[in-house]
């Protein structure tokens, strides 16, 4: 095992894909001599070359319909958007094409194709850089939508994300490239591959299930630690995949605890958080104590100043505030 | 003005009802005082007359449904009216399934053809018509959470429990109309129901009795919509008999065996009883009976109980002190003497009243007693038949029983307890001969009435049962 | 200042580039022959397809390429079978001339199974991979893109394929457009970019879309090739595009083609074409390809019997189709169609 981080993780999926398989290549802006905007691409310029790692003009409408049309005849390409705030001056390429193609060409054409980059607020960016932009893709059949939260997911579904014969939006965390985790050595290996569609779940605790993905997760253990100095045990359940979703080992979950906070820094107007709560709902509704909480972002434009920046964002105590709620303790 | 009818109470201890018949049907026009429909009570089988006039628009509730006091059972209101707000509201009230018939049959000037294109947007009486059925159909929307201390309990309001706390509840064997709610708006929760599993007085709610003006949650006020899960988890503990291998059944309460057991627990618990017995020459009785029952021939005849009721009627006349109840701070004397006659029917026994028994001849009280139990039998009294008994009597002499002792009916103070009329030896001037003895237990409420009030009774009851002449004048 | 040179005026009713009779293009009826049976198959096919759908057998949209048929088929004739085509919603005849039956394309009209795509996409979406068809999409310029990457593949692989792409002379203002033939620029992607100008986007002429009326002007800025020409002559079509097939292949240079062309329909089946005047269409239906290419073909020897032989074999090519796509089942599935497992 190596304490690696999460961009160090998506950097050795990335390599360890390429060296696996000739058929993928990288294209965005700045992943090439630049190293990339937030240097996940580092070195692989150097190790493969500009053919395979493509520096691309700022066009993402043009090199994500690029990869689409490579992706359609045998390549396996990465289009790395510089952020996935970028990814909506490519839309059409994502969902008109990727998503369905494979649907247009009665199953002959598909699209193994990986659409990544950073995703959800940084900081002090502003409104137009700090979008959670997850619940766009994830209403679109045809797309896979992966949201891993740790170096360790990042490292695996990334490498499942390339080996899929599917288009998946891959969203990192932009606050997560520099956390850390245990990631086991496995150059080119397989051992280390987390299935796309799979939960995971972060902490176990029996009082409540928290649902929450990428940065959140992070949100929720801060929680669940403050909650557990008063004897609150919190379940914290990570999705990974929103789509295709784990709803079996969620709702194990909210079966066992009876409550459940989803939270995620999106938007709450037809925020994905609202179909994870429609189908715990569904599963759990002879378990549930409490009606269903969501914690998300203030439905707003993200600010500029950062105390207003913080105000807007799901923080612990929102999430601490929920599960008293849930638990019916305030 | 269209409004909903809420169920009436049609017995002193009514706290819900089972709808048996609809004797009016949607469309039909009615005055107050019809008769429309007919009632399972906890005592008997009522009729349901309505207070208002107007046509029948929708009827809430089916053949069958047990509705909470108060619970919607019907709209009336004019012919045509939209009603679709109203159904909307009576919402955990009304049938959960949409209403068979369509609602009131539209008026003749209702547009049987498609409307005209020119035709304005608003709906149609048509549309309109059929509006209540569409609404009726439509889930619920979730009513408006109660704010804390806003007075009683509402009249079939939704019972407010978490799905956790139903299934919990089921699984525990706890009913979910004994416990008070920690939610919001007084929601039983998962804790609600762990605690009174484990016996917490804490969640215990007050007696409904007690409830009004307290500012207690509502939340065991049970609408007809929860009444079948319930009465499920009220009857239905862990361990039923379909459980393979299972050594008993479980015969599911009748309403009436439900509220007999909640009523005699309450009095039994929170009455202070104590019992005076006494026996008494039954000889003289007989005798009396014997003449009577000539005199009447095949007009009627009567039998030793009504001739204890008349003798219970004068004593309570003669002795105000024991016609009474207690009404916690204060003792009520009643001014009338109406005696309750405990009969016993299939499942359970009620307690019709022979009002103003102290005045009424003995051939009337007789003839009242056998129409009452012929009709409680019948399940067919009426509910001021059943209600407003000042004292009671208990009979099981016919069954050879020697002697027993009755739980009080509150709020009444007493109750006599009566056994058969045994041949037995007695000692009359020094020497041993036959003789017809009747022991009699007189039940008291200590709160009202002290041992040796209640004894004096006794021996007034005693003189006059002995004396039975008396009993005529 | 830089100013652009316009070829043609804007007051000019008739977009022609060339005289009414320009120079002939050399061919044999060998090579005409194979070439007018496909322009009269398509023929037959859009008026058969028309048919169906005013008896309602097809929905949907339905966009005819009639009077254009030229410029698919001379432009396809120039390929290989391995090299990719990708085209609009007004695709049937381009996938016909790529090989697809007209058996599947008339199937997947009426969605049927027996479609080329299973009744999944209708009339805009005909996809066959057997004969690198790669589709026709529904979305102005989006596909341009599409036909880059799959240049870029063929670049990436050095497998020595070509790529065309067809859209029409609206696209030329859609961001697609312009940055697919940006990055094919910028990368040298093998790919030959065909703009079909009918002279509408839908029922706007050129002339109140864009400042500029010569597509083709585009590819200046980028420095890459371009041509500019009628579209009547299938046999020109061909050579012109193929030249351009040829530099893609060799050098991995793309070229924007603008082939001026027109549609004698509307813009799909329920456009009743108020924004043209009769008499335009009639003076363009009087040099319609078609019969330029018949009266061509007597005219390089082939006999009349044999060209009426033809004819019948068209005739009955088309009416097998429809019959086969009347008697095909119904579709039937969609759910594995929508990620691959």
């Amino acid at each position: 095992m190596a304490v690696i981080s999460y961009r160090e993780a998506l950097n050795q999926a990335m390599r360890e894909e390429m060296e696996r398989d000739a058929s993928v290549f990288i294209m965005g802006e700045e992943v090439g001599y630049y190293n990339g905007a937030y240097k996940v691409t580092q070195g692989l310029l150097q190790r493969f070359s500009e053919r395979r790692v493509v520096d691309a003009p700022i066009a993402e409408m043009g090199f994500a319909g690029i990869g689409v049309g490579a992706a359609m005849v045998g390549l396996r390409p990465i289009i790395e958007f510089m952020t996935f705030n970028f990814s909506l001056v490519a839309i059409d390429q994502i969902v008109n094409n990727a998503a369905k193609i494979f649907q247009m060409s009665g199953g002959q054409y598909n699209v193994p194709i990986v659409f990544r980059g950073p995703g959800g607020p940084a900081v002090q960016v502003g409104s137009q850089h700090s979008q959670s932009l997850e619940s766009y893709y994830a209403h679109v059949p045809g797309l896979k939508v992966v949201m891993p939260s740790t170096a360790l997911d990042a490292k695996g579904l990334l490498k499942s994300a390339i080996r899929d014969d599917n288009p998946v939006v891959f969203i990192e965390g932009e606050t997560l490239y520099n956390t850390t985790w245990d990631v086991p050595e496995a150059a080119n290996g397989d051992g280390d591959l987390i299935p796309l569609g799979v939960a995971d779940v972060k902490r176990e605790g029996k009082d409540v299930t928290l649902i929450a993905w990428s940065k959140m997760v992070w949100t929720c253990l801060d929680a669940a630690k403050q909650l557990a100095a008063e004897g609150i045990e919190c379940e914290v359940v990570d999705p990974r995949t929103l789509r295709p979703l784990d709803v079996a080992t969620l709702a194990a979950s909210v079966q066992k605890t009876g409550r459940c906070v989803v939270v995620e820094v999106g938007w709450p107007v037809a925020g994905f958080g609202a179909e994870v709560a429609y189908q715990m709902q569904k599963h759990c509704i002879d378990a549930l104590d409490a009606p269903i909480e969501r914690v998300t972002s203030d439905d707003v434009p993200m600010p500029y100043a950062k105390n207003l920046e913080d105000e807007v964002q799901p923080q612990p105590k929102d999430v601490v505030a929920a599960v008293k709620r849930v638990l019916y303790l305030e | 003005m269209a409004q909903i009818i809420g169920l009436p109470k049609l017995s002193p201890t009514m706290e819900e009802g089972v709808l048996l018949r609809w004797t009016k049907k949607e469309g039909d026009k009615v005055s107050p005082g019809d008769l429309i429909a007919e009632v399972e009570t906890d005592k008997a089988s009522m009729d349901f007359n309505i207070e208002d006039e107007g046509t029948l628009l929708k009827l809430l509730v089916k053949e069958g449904d047990t509705v909470k006091l108060g619970g919607p059972v019907l709209i009336i209101g004019k012919p045509g009216e939209d009603i679709a707000a109203l159904v909307a509201q009576a919402g955990s009230g009304a049938a959960p399934e949409a209403p068979k018939a369509a609602a009131p049959a539209p008026s003749a000037q209702a547009p049987a053809a498609p409307v005209k294109p020119s035709a304005p947007p608003a709906p149609t009486a048509a549309a309109k018509a059929a509006e209540p059925a569409r609404a009726a159909a439509t889930p619920k929307a979730p009513a408006p959470a109660p704010s804390k201390g806003d007075g009683g309990p509402a009249p079939g309001k939704k019972l407010l429990a978490s799905p956790l706390a139903k299934s919990l509840a089921v699984e525990l064997g706890i009913d979910l109309r004994q416990i008070r709610g920690t939610g919001p708006g007084g929601r039983i929760v998962e804790r609600d129901v762990r605690t009174a599993a484990e016996g917490g007085a804490a969640a215990a709610a007050p007696a409904p009795s007690e409830g009004n003006g307290r500012g207690a949650p509502a939340a065991h006020e049970v609408s007809d919509e929860d009444h079948t899960m319930t009465q499920a988890i009220a009857v239905r503990p862990r361990g039923t008999a379909t459980e393979p291998g299972a050594d008993f059944e479980d015969v599911p309460a009748s309403n009436m065996r439900k509220r007999i057991a909640q009523r005699l627990t309450e009095a039994k618990r929170d009455v202070p009883h104590f019992y005076l017995q006494r026996s008494v020459d039954a000889g003289p009785l007989l005798a009396f009976r014997q003449k009577l029952n000539d005199l009447l021939g095949d007009r009627g005849k009567v039998s030793v109980n009504d001739l204890v009721v008349k003798a219970v009627a004068i004593a309570l006349r003669r002795m105000p002190e024991c016609n009474a109840a207690w009404v916690g701070d204060a003792i009520r004397r009643f001014h009338g003497v109406h005696v309750g006659v405990a009969v016993s029917i299939e499942d359970g026994l009620v307690t019709p009243v022979v009002r103003d028994a102290d005045k009424k001849g003995i051939g009337q009280i007789a003839a009242e007693i056998r129409d009452l139990a012929d009709r409680a039998k019948k399940r067919a009294l009426k509910g001021h038949e059943i209600s407003g008994s000042t004292f009671t009597v208990s009979n099981l002499g016919m069954f050879g029983i020697e002697r027993f002792t009755a739980i009080l009916n509150p709020p009444e103070a007493g109750i006599l307890a009566v056994g058969a009329v045994m041949d037995v030896p007695v000692v009359d001037k020094g020497a041993v001969v036959p003789g017809k003895r009747m022991t009699v237990s007189m039940s008291c409420d200590h709160r009202v009435i002290d041992g040796a009030l209640g004894a004096r009774w006794l021996q007034v009851f005693t003189e006059l049962v002995e004396k039975p002449e008396s009993l005529a004048l | 200042m830089v100013r652009p040179v316009v070829t043609a005026s804007q007051s000019t009713p008739d977009k022609r580039i060339e005289p009414d009779a320009p120079e002939l293009v050399e061919t044999t009826s060998a090579e005409l022959g194979p070439l007018y049976r496909q322009m009269l198959a398509i023929r037959r096919m859009e008026e058969a397809s028309a048919k169906a759908y005013s008896q309602g057998k097809i929905g949907g949209f339905l966009h005819l390429i009639i009077g254009q048929e030229a410029v698919c088929v001379g432009a396809i004739a120039s390929l290989r079978p391995e090299d990719y085509v990708v085209a609009t919603y007004r695709e049937h005849g381009h996938a016909y001339a790529k090989g697809v039956s007209a058996r599947a394309i008339m199937a997947e009209l009426y969605g049927k199974k027996t479609g080329c795509v299973k009744g999944l996409g209708g009339s805009m979406h005909i996809f066959d991979k057997s004969k690198n068809f790669l589709g026709g999409y529904g979305i102005v310029g989006g596909h341009v893109p599409i036909a880059a990457g799959a240049a870029f593949a063929s670049k990436y692989r050095n497998d020595g394929r070509v790529t065309l792409c067809f859209f029409g002379e609206g696209a030329s203002t859609i961001g697609g457009f312009a940055e697919g033939l940006a990055l094919a620029a910028l990368w040298k992607l093998p790919v030959v970019l065909i703009c079909e100008n009918n002279q509408y986007s839908m029922g706007t002429p050129l002339y109140r879309s864009l400042a500029v009326e010569d597509v083709s002007l585009r590819a200046l800025a980028h420095g890459m090739p371009r041509d500019r020409f009628d579209g009547d002559d299938v046999v020109k079509v061909k050579r012109r595009i193929a030249e351009a097939v040829e530099r893609a292949r060799t050098t991995g240079e793309p070229t924007l083609i603008e082939v001026v062309t027109y549609r004698f329909r509307g813009h799909s089946m329920s456009d009743p074409g108020l924004y043209r005047t009769k008499d335009e269409v009639e003076e363009w239906k009087r040099r319609d390809p078609l019969g330029r290419c018949r009266q061509r073909l007597l005219d390089v020897g082939m006999p009349e019997g044999e060209l009426t032989s033809l004819e019948d074999d068209v005739r009955a090519e088309i009416e097998d189709a429809v019959k086969f796509a009347e008697e095909s089942p119904a579709a039937d599935e969609y759910l594995p169609y929508v990620v691959k497992e």
